[in-house]
């Protein structure tokens, strides 16, 4: 998209400077992102120490690990390990709802918000972001207050005659959606908004004065000329879903492992594996860039 | 004036903070100014006062963090924290962990003057035989409490958490530590701890899948909240933190079931490269006191290892029924396996959370 603006004389006006200025992000990237990726990686392909820590010698169990399995007492012909891979798919389908939820969501508010005068847009956007400076934690614990079974949720479906017994929401999957859309509905607007604050309103006139339906508007003309912002939301809701453990463990009650409990339970649990915890690591790691890889190519594709 | 840092270590170790910890590790740290104490500990296990009373008699700063389970603070220590606490406060088990894996230092003989304050029955323990390493903190039990709101019947066997009635069923915590967990189990089912005896084994696993279904959560933090909230009708739980429960209302009964139950001993060990290890002789020391650590046990309403303490007790201690075990079948504190035995374990504990 940027690579159509300005020529190569723009480009070269500000070239002696343009490196420098990156040099701080490239700085705080390396250090915070890429050193301990590749820390991971190499963590991955080490033997485990009990109880935790790393012996320096080159070894493929961790790998292994994930992908066979050899019995309780792993001395059994290698088949398929399904608990993994279990506990993968359904953090991946965890994520993908709560993508799909906060689209369902995110989009007809930001579609709303933009189309707001652009002196109410300002205060409708602050009202989004205001409950986003109390901490995640304290955001999540409070939501667990408000459906427990004697929470006041309960108590007023309870007080209307809706309900006869609480409704268990607190310790069921459908808490743990609840918590992950509500942690990353603005990540889904506000890239959406963005898109769509730009969007020219004439367009929508010009497919109407063409005789498209409403629907055809928004599918043909609005949702293509948005399609950076939703693609950009999706992966925002998505990627940080999929890693999410702090609304399964307050809100599912940990019974089971998503990834992100699965990891954390490898450096700090009983098991202390670290080897198969960075291993994990990068399985999902790679999962996630193939995605983005896959977006990227079908992108460069369409220019 | 002392400012207290509480930090809640759940919510750091990613892998990715795991990582960035292990980077970080590598950056020499500052000599520390005189005057300070770190002390790295379990949450809500300490009151604020006496944190105060020692900073102000000794002119000590000192700063706290705390962690939730014996295996995460031996995982933070090793992803490179050593060096940067004074003290921890270590379970039984976890004092030998540390200890074999060379992150203790010992506290010479005559270094604590109040040494000698110390119950003959907690001097020569298995996990630190003569008291090289660690001072006793405080000891207690861990089973489970019921809502007696919820459910009238008996709860003197274990059944209650592997074979609910029906009242409970779908409504019980369970402590997220795999080595309590697999002691009641173990004890539930007759067998011994770090059993090598596959069908054993086996038996245990088909125990503990065929109880899942009865749990709604696992957390260790959160167990006295979840009783005393009543999202929980039932829940495995530390003596001393169902009577703190109790006390917030809830209409709990701590049981010692006929099968067995923990008993564990947390222990304030003197950590490896302490920045201030002066400091932490002093707080040792402080602690063994019986005034000091009396406050810990009206705090915490544990028990604690040192003589002198029962006139400093908050008397409605002494006819707690969380404290007072009856007569029956002994605890059993949690036993340290070999790296084969307990890697089937861990298998085990993950077969459970899939």
């Amino acid at each position: 998209m940027a690579g159509t603006i300005g020529g190569r004389t723009v480009s070269s006006t500000y070239a002696p400077v343009r490196g420098w200025l990156l040099l701080p992000s490239w700085a705080v990237i390396g250090v915070f992102l890429l050193l301990p990726m590749l820390l991971m990686l190499v963590y991955s392909f080490l033997t485990k120490e009990f109880r935790g820590g790393v012996i320096w010698e080159f070894s493929l169990a961790a790998y292994d690990q994930f992908i066979f399995d050899r019995g309780l007492f792993g001395d059994e012909a290698p088949s398929i390990e399904w608990t993994y891979i279990t506990i993968f798919v359904r953090s991946i389908v965890q994520a993908l709802l709560a993508t799909v939820l906060c689209l369902l969501i995110g989009f007809p508010t930001a579609y709303y918000v933009a189309t707001r005068p652009a002196r109410t847009r300002a205060l409708w956007l602050f009202l989004i972001t205001i409950p986003y400076w109390v901490n995640l934690l304290i955001r999540t614990v409070s939501m667990k207050f408000l459906i427990r079974d004697n929470g006041p949720f309960n108590e007023a479906l309870l007080g209307l005659g809706l309900i006869d017994a609480p409704f268990q929401l607190v310790n069921t999957n459908l808490a743990v959606q609840l918590g992950l859309f509500y942690s990353y509905l603005p990540f889904m607007v506000l890239p959406i908004y963005a898109s769509m604050e730009r969007y020219n309103a004439s367009l929508s006139e010009a497919a109407a004065d063409l005789y498209a339906t409403r629907w055809q508007i928004l599918r043909r003309v609005i949702i293509p000329v948005i399609k950076p912002g939703i693609v950009a939301g999706c992966i925002l809701v998505f990627v940080p879903s999929l890693g999410a453990f702090l609304a399964p463990d307050l809100l599912g009650g940990a019974k089971t492992f998503m990834i992100g409990s699965l990891i954390e339970e490898q450096f700090k649990g009983n098991a202390g594996n670290w080897p198969f915890g960075a291993a994990a690591s990068m399985i999902l790691l790679s999962m996630v860039l193939v995605v983005l890889m896959l977006y990227a190519r079908s992108q460069a594709k369409e220019l | 004036m002392n400012p207290v840092l509480l930090s809640n270590q759940k919510l750091l170790p990613t892998a990715l903070a795991a990582a960035v910890a292990a980077v970080l590790a590598t950056t020499p740290i500052m000599a520390q100014a005189e005057g300070k104490l770190s002390i790295y500990h379990w949450f809500e296990y300490i009151p604020q006062t006496l944190l105060d009373k020692f900073s102000s008699e000794y002119g000590v700063e000192v700063t706290m963090d705390t962690y939730d389970s014996n295996e995460s603070l031996l995982a933070s220590l090793k992803a490179g924290k050593l060096g940067s606490y004074d003290v921890a406060v270590p379970g039984d088990y976890m004092v030998q962990i540390m200890a074999e894996g060379g992150l203790l230092d010992t506290v010479a003989e005559g270094e604590l003057a109040n040494a000698a304050n110390i119950e003959e029955q907690w001097l020569n323990v298995p996990f630190d035989n003569g008291r090289k390493y660690s001072i006793p903190y405080q000891w207690g039990s861990t089973s489970f409490s019921v809502n007696r709101d919820v459910y009238q019947g008996d709860i003197s066997s274990t059944d209650i958490l592997f074979d609910p009635p029906a009242e409970l069923a779908g409504k019980i915590n369970m402590l997220d530590s795999q080595g309590e967990v697999m002691v009641l189990a173990s004890l539930h089912l007759g067998m011994e701890q770090c059993s090598q005896d596959r069908e054993k084994l086996k038996e245990l696993d088909a125990l503990l899948q065929g109880a899942k279904q009865h749990w709604a959560s696992f957390g260790s933090d959160i167990a006295k909240d979840v009783l005393v909230s009543g999202d929980a009708a039932a829940g495995m739980i530390y003596n001393g933190f169902s009577a703190k429960a109790r006390e917030e209302g809830a209409n709990l009964e701590y049981a010692y079931p006929d099968e067995g139950y923990v008993v564990w001993m947390d222990n304030v060990v003197l950590l490896k490269d302490a920045p201030n290890r002066d400091n932490a002789i002093k707080f040792m020391d402080f602690l063994l006191e019986p005034e000091n650590i009396a406050a810990v046990t009206n705090f915490a309403q544990y028990s604690a290892g040192v003589t002198g303490v029962a006139e400093f007790l908050d008397p409605a201690l002494a006819s707690s029924p969380e404290a007072n075990p009856p007569t029956g079948p002994a605890g059993s504190f949690v036993a340290v396996c070999d790296q084969a035995t307990q890697e089937v374990y861990d298998q085990l504990w993950t077969r459970l959370r899939k």
